[in-house]
């Protein structure tokens, strides 16, 4: 251990988070980690620690940490106006946080999460091989309460030759987000598939580390067929009879039995885990998998 | 088999039933595509996921074609007995819903076999299929918001143990001391896909 932090205050939610526990799914174990799988890596790279440290996520700024030892963090995600003491520091950018000095967060006026990573990374339990919190499945560390103390490990290599990541951070208006349909778009109709693609849609109130809870048209379906529970992935609009889909994120079910209509590509649910709560999101279809692979990710045709 | 792409990072393999989806993910545990990330079978399906960065849905599809051509015997499942007292407050309710008494649900649940179809909806929590539906209730119309540990039910086709206290809606018919969650044990895990159960009533 080479230090630790205290936690004096933990905003609305923070929470350790890393790049999850992949492979775990056939024990009903998600993968969890980070909802903004970039930002949290880049945090990471910026302060000189392997990608898959722990840090924390903190959801609408409000976090406030003292140093007991000289510590190096980087903030990157929804931009929290921040200070050390009394010294405003910026995101997107190595920042020294000295010994018995407080950093504080505030909240962001756009994006929800920002990822808080020290060098040295969090060093706290792992379980399954990660250090991250499943709010779904309860693994993990428990939710940061005021008053936690935070031992700081010694995971890190060189620094990056970057003082200030060049990142144009979560967006205040419409997010796009790209996706894929299916597996179960033949159980809706042509018309629930426009609708999926039209204006109209927007984060809800209650939406969670689990997913996006999405308010919108309803979404007709062509077939009314029960479907056997199933595989569920990251970025998958899950469609129930009544209510509202959820796109869901990082703590997601392993599996689920209503149908899911499209799924939000890969690199596009970072972008979904910085929507805030009735912000409006706009889906577009980017073709069939073969468009991709022939190294044509925006689905426009490869001339 | 089908194969369905799902997002830019799986492909849900669907089959005929639940004996094909354990083959499959036997054989894909056994001999992984390169970039395999994780496997979760179902009743009817095995989603696969990958590594973008190492491969591609046509490289797993064409995996999951080969395997299921292959239908390659398998080591035999693990066998787990699971000691129940069958003392569930929806017993009665059972032996109402089946036609059967208590005593004869009683020896129903313990004189089949059941197998793991799946995990899912928590840590451990595994889905088992009997071999027939002489057991098969509804759920409850309103869940409980406390279901102890250990608390054997039933819903739709399955049997199941709650890994841990939880809410829940399945018909509970006794409880079991065994844990089958355990993150101290190795593998934490007691119920993987493929293992069968066997019920024996105690107490």
């Amino acid at each position: 251990m080479t230090g630790m932090l205290e936690v004096l205050a933990t905003g609305p939610l923070s929470t350790v988070q890393d790049l999850g526990r992949p492979g775990y799914a056939h024990w009903g174990v998600t993968r969890s980690g980070a909802a903004d799988r970039a930002a949290a890596r880049l945090a990471n790279r910026l302060v000189g620690n392997p990608e898959g440290a722990a840090c924390l996520e903190v959801t609408f700024g409000g976090l406030r940490l003292r140093a007991d030892a000289d510590l190096v963090v980087a903030l990157v995600g929804a931009p929290c106006p921040a200070r050390v003491g009394t010294r405003p520091v910026p995101s997107n950018a190595p920042v020294d946080l000295p010994d018995g000095q407080e950093l504080q967060l505030e909240p962001p006026d756009r994006g929800l999460r920002t990822y808080v990573a020290v060098r040295g990374g969090l060093d706290v339990p792992a379980v399954l091989g990660s250090r991250a919190t499943d709010l779904l499945g309860q693994l993990g560390p428990e939710v940061l309460v005021d008053g936690d103390t935070l031992a700081v490990g010694n995971l890190h290599a060189d620094y990056p030759p970057v003082e200030q990541a060049a990142v144009r951070g979560p967006s205040g208006g419409e997010v796009q987000l790209r996706i894929r349909w299916g597996p179960r778009h033949d159980r809706f109709t042509g018309e629930a598939r426009s609708r999926l693609l039209a204006d109209g849609w927007a984060a809800g109130q209650d939406s969670n580390r689990i997913g996006v809870r999405l308010r919108g048209p309803e979404l007709p379906r062509s077939s009314e067929d029960e479907l056997p529970s199933e595989g569920l992935v990251r970025g998958a609009i899950q469609v129930p009879p009544s209510g509202p889909p959820t796109l869901f994120l990082a703590d997601h079910p392993v599996t689920g039995g209503y149908p899911v209509i499209a799924t939000v590509l890969d690199d596009d649910v970072d972008l979904a885990a910085q929507v805030r709560p009735g912000q409006r999101v706009r889906f577009r279809d980017v073709g069939a998998p073969s468009d991709r692979e022939r190294g044509s990710p925006t689905g426009c045709p490869v001339t | 088999m089908r194969c369905l792409p799902y997002g830019d990072t799986a492909v849900l393999a669907e089959v005929d039933d639940l004996t094909a989806v354990l083959d499959l993910y036997a054989q894909l545990r056994d001999d992984p595509p390169a970039g395999l990330v994780a496997l979760v079978p179902a009743s009817r399906t095995l989603l696969v996921q990958f590594d973008p960065a190492v491969t591609s849905a046509s490289a797993v599809d064409a995996h999951l074609e080969a395997a299921a051509a292959t239908a390659a015997p398998t080591a035999p499942a693990a066998e787990v007995t699971l000691p129940v007292v069958y003392d569930g407050e929806d017993l009665d309710e059972v032996a109402a819903l089946t036609g059967l008494d208590r005593e004869a649900v009683i020896a129903a649940h313990t004189g089949q076999w059941w197998t793991v179809g799946f995990v899912g909806f928590a840590p451990g929590f595994a889905y088992l299929v009997g071999e027939d539906d002489r057991l098969r209730v509804p759920r409850r119309p309103e869940p409980r918001p406390a279901v102890p540990a250990g608390a054997v039910g039933l819903a739709d086709a399955f049997s199941g143990v709650y890994p841990r206290r939880s809410p829940g809606g399945w018909q509970l018919i006794g409880r079991t001391e065994v844990a089958t969650w355990d993150l101290g044990r190795d593998p934490p895990a007691l119920l993987p896909p493929g293992t069968r159960v066997r019920f024996e009533a105690v107490g």
